[in-house]
């Protein structure tokens, strides 16, 4: 598949992704309302709401991890089925979850590899060669990184991280996906993944960047897209809003002149009255 | 997956020495309490304990239970458990006791000894072994029945599905050839043993070789070379020290005397033949040798690990974790049914009771050899040695003369004191 041209963001063309009308509920908590969103070649959208607003639901069924009750996803604007991780990984999809999901009891390369391990001829795993490709890789993304040979469980929040994100950016991801990558880190790992966004973006990803830091957001995202109890509130670029205005959409589900309101926006009438 | 992944990693006090060799504390540690339990039952015993006749025999004890140790570290690694591999080993037992006893003999007419009756009777009973066990792991990876019930009903069943196969009846004598896999009646003898040990030696050496060129081909660091040298040393003297003292269990005068007169010969006067490795115990080395090559270097070894350890990052990397659990369990019903082999042939005979209590005895094994109940974490080698150790305490104590239920009460507090030990070495090394 050709390299997707770096487009300015939002000014027509296919968008790479578009999720329309997903919904998913558990035992009859509606997680994902009616929602959209869509995600252009080289942009940074970022997928804001208080805890439970259905952020990880949304993407996970990206991902492949859930499937969704009802609704429709587009990659290149053609309709894509995503039953599973493996789904999501044949349209270039790559997530990095808010819980890592990495194998506690196996090294970093495992983990970099899990699913798709590099094999010998005669097909056995190659650890040797994973382990130089894990080297490799790492010492672009964290060139600090040297414990290749012990279980990740003995690694720091940030080292974990740094093997998640490798194991995203290895493959070739056209669509990256990050659910909170910042959460653990320090000061330092946080400008550094900053860094890493701002590249792949000029690489020409798309990535859905989930965050509670309104300043992270600010900075790193083209877009913003601000979800509340499962439904979409707005989504607005990310000049054409201050910093109060999404906080006002982030907690009280008020649409700013500035966003495209969602099913989630509080009624004009209901905000008169 | 480094080592230090699969079997506990390293000590970070190690002296210099362990470290350089990468040696496996841990490992280190087994083989330590192992030995000191051989010498004091050698005390006890005056010296009958360590004799090559005892050691042959307590190999030759081992394989059925060690066989399916292998298997369930499997199983444990990937959270599950199965309760029901004594009484499997009892129908497979009985299905090939059956098979060839009569069914290939008169059902289908081969006759009595026929040379195919022992592969097809073994094979009949590695896929009724495989099928059950594919069996119950499809009702605990896709029905999500816990295999603790799964496999405490597969007890129940298993025992008694035996005795309708045998009508509670003894079946045997067991075919001749087929009977050569249960031990004494089936060694290598000294020739053989020795070209088998040389070759095993010549594999490890060159194991270590070309592992070392690998990652040097990769400019990872390796060890330095008197560590290699030490490591390719002491690996052959313990395969070359297992063969002499195999090879120095003389066979006695009696059972040789009617080795030769099977033959229509007369055995000369004075004369010692030593056993040599038994096929069980090769059987066993092949054994450990597939599963310790399917735990490390197969994607499925891997998947099994990996689940083990976080199941949800399994699935998130898109591997079928249900399906592997089928796979999983399938692989133990072979192994029990392989033990079935070698437990049956060593009586000579199919019996009811056959491998009774073996499920305690096999999760015990893998359990002392460093499986985690938590998930994630076994080796091959470890449960292996588990069983030894197991087995090595109840013969002890039964040459010591130590009373049958006082022998049951010490293995029961081993069993916990050796995941107490286990659990603070962990604690201590932060794995
Ligand atoms: N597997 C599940 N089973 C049942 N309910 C779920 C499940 N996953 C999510 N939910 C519910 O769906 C809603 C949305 O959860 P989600 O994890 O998407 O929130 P979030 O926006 O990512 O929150 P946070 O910022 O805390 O990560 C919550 O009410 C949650 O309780
Ligand atoms: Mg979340």
């Amino acid at each position: 598949m050709a390299a997707p041209l770096v487009k300015k963001p939002g000014h027509g063309g296919t968008p790479l992704v578009e999720m329309e009308d997903i919904c998913i509920s558990f035992g009859g908590v509606h997680a994902v309302d009616h929602a959209y969103v869509d995600l252009y070649p080289g942009e940074v959208v970022g997928l804001l709401g208080h805890n439970g607003a259905g952020k990880s639901t949304l993407i996970k069924i990206l991902s492949g991890a859930y499937r969704p009750d009802s609704g429709e996803i587009r990659i290149d604007g053609k309709p894509a089925t995503i039953n599973s991780p493996r789904d999501a990984r044949s349209y270039n999809i790559e997530t990095i979850y808010q819980t890592l999901a990495l194998a506690d009891n196996l090294d970093a390369a495992s983990n970099l590899f899990l699913g798709r391990e590099l094999v010998t001829p005669f097909g056995f795993v190659n650890d040797d060669q994973m382990e130089a490709e894990t080297r490799k890789i790492m010492s672009k993304l964290n060139p600090n990184f040297k414990k290749f040979k012990v279980p990740v469980k003995a690694l720091s929040g940030g080292q974990r991280q740094s093997v998640a994100i490798a194991r995203a950016v290895y493959f070739n991801a056209r669509i990256l996906i990050m659910d909170e990558p910042t959460a653990a880190l320090g000061v330092h790992e946080t400008q550094m993944v900053g860094e890493l966004i701002q590249e792949l973006k000029r690489q020409g990803l798309g990535i859905f960047l989930i965050s509670h830091d309104i300043e992270d957001v600010f900075e790193l995202c083209d877009r913003l897209t601000v979800m509340k109890n499962g439904r979409v509130v707005g989504t607005a670029r990310t000049e054409d809003v201050t910093k109060d205005e999404v906080l006002g959409m982030i907690i009280l589900g008020k649409c700013p002149p500035g966003a495209k309101p969602g099913p989630g926006a509080m009624a004009e009438d209901a905000e008169a009255a | 997956m480094s080592d230090a992944t699969l079997s506990g990693s390293k000590t970070p006090t190690a002296r210099s020495l362990v470290s350089a060799l990468q040696l496996d504390t841990r490992l280190l540690g087994m083989i330590g309490a192992f030995v000191v339990l051989c010498i004091a039952f050698n005390i006890f015993t005056d010296g009958r304990f360590l004799t090559p006749r005892n050691i042959f025999n307590l190999t030759i004890q081992t394989v059925s239970v060690a066989i399916m140790a292998t298997g369930m570290v499997f199983i444990i690694v990937t959270r599950h458990i199965d309760l029901s591999v004594g009484s499997l080993l009892a129908t497979v037992a009985a299905v090939m006791a059956v098979m060839q006893t009569q069914v290939l003999p008169t059902t289908l007419g081969l006759g009595l000894g026929n040379p195919s009756i022992w592969i097809i009777a073994l094979v009949v009973g590695l896929v009724v072994g495989a099928v059950i066990g594919a069996f119950q792991g499809w009702m605990v990876g896709y029905l999500g029945i816990p295999a603790f019930i799964v496999t405490l009903g597969g007890l129940l069943v298993w025992r008694n599905a035996a005795w309708f196969i045998t009508d509670g009846q003894t079946i045997g004598p067991l075919d001749e050839t087929f009977a050569m896999m249960g031990g004494a009646g089936g060694t290598l003898g000294e020739t053989w043993s020795w070209i088998i040990g040389l070759v095993a030696v010549a594999a490890s050496i060159w194991l270590l070789l070309s592992a070392r060129r690998r990652r040097a081909a990769h400019g990872f660091p390796v060890k330095p070379v008197w560590a290699e040298v030490t490591m390719a040393v002491i690996i052959s003297a313990a395969i070359l020290g297992f063969v002499a003292v195999l090879n120095a269990a003389d066979i006695p005068t009696q059972r040789l005397q009617r080795m030769f007169a099977a033959q229509g010969q007369t055995m000369p006067e004075g004369l010692v033949m030593g056993y040599g490795i038994p096929i069980s115990v090769l059987l066993l080395i092949i054994v450990a040798i597939a599963m310790t090559i399917v735990a490390r270097r197969t994607r499925f070894g891997r998947y099994v690990f990996a689940t083990g350890g976080n199941p949800d990052a399994a699935e998130l990397s898109g591997i079928n974790t249900r399906l592997l659990t089928v796979k999983v369990f399938a692989l133990m019903g072979g192994l029990c049914a392989l033990s079935a082999a070698v437990a049956s042939a060593r009586l000579g005979f199919s019996t009811n009771d056959i491998g009774t209590l073996d499920e305690l005895r096999v999760i015990a094994a893998a359990v002392i050899g460093g499986t985690a109940l938590s998930g994630g974490i076994g080796t091959i080698y470890g449960a292996i040695l588990g069983a030894l150790i197991m087995q090595s305490l109840q013969s002890g104590m039964a040459m010591v003369g130590v009373d049958a239920p006082l022998q049951s009460i010490v293995v029961g507090i081993v069993l916990v004191l050796a995941v107490l030990v286990d659990i603070l070495y962990r604690k201590r090394t932060g794995d």
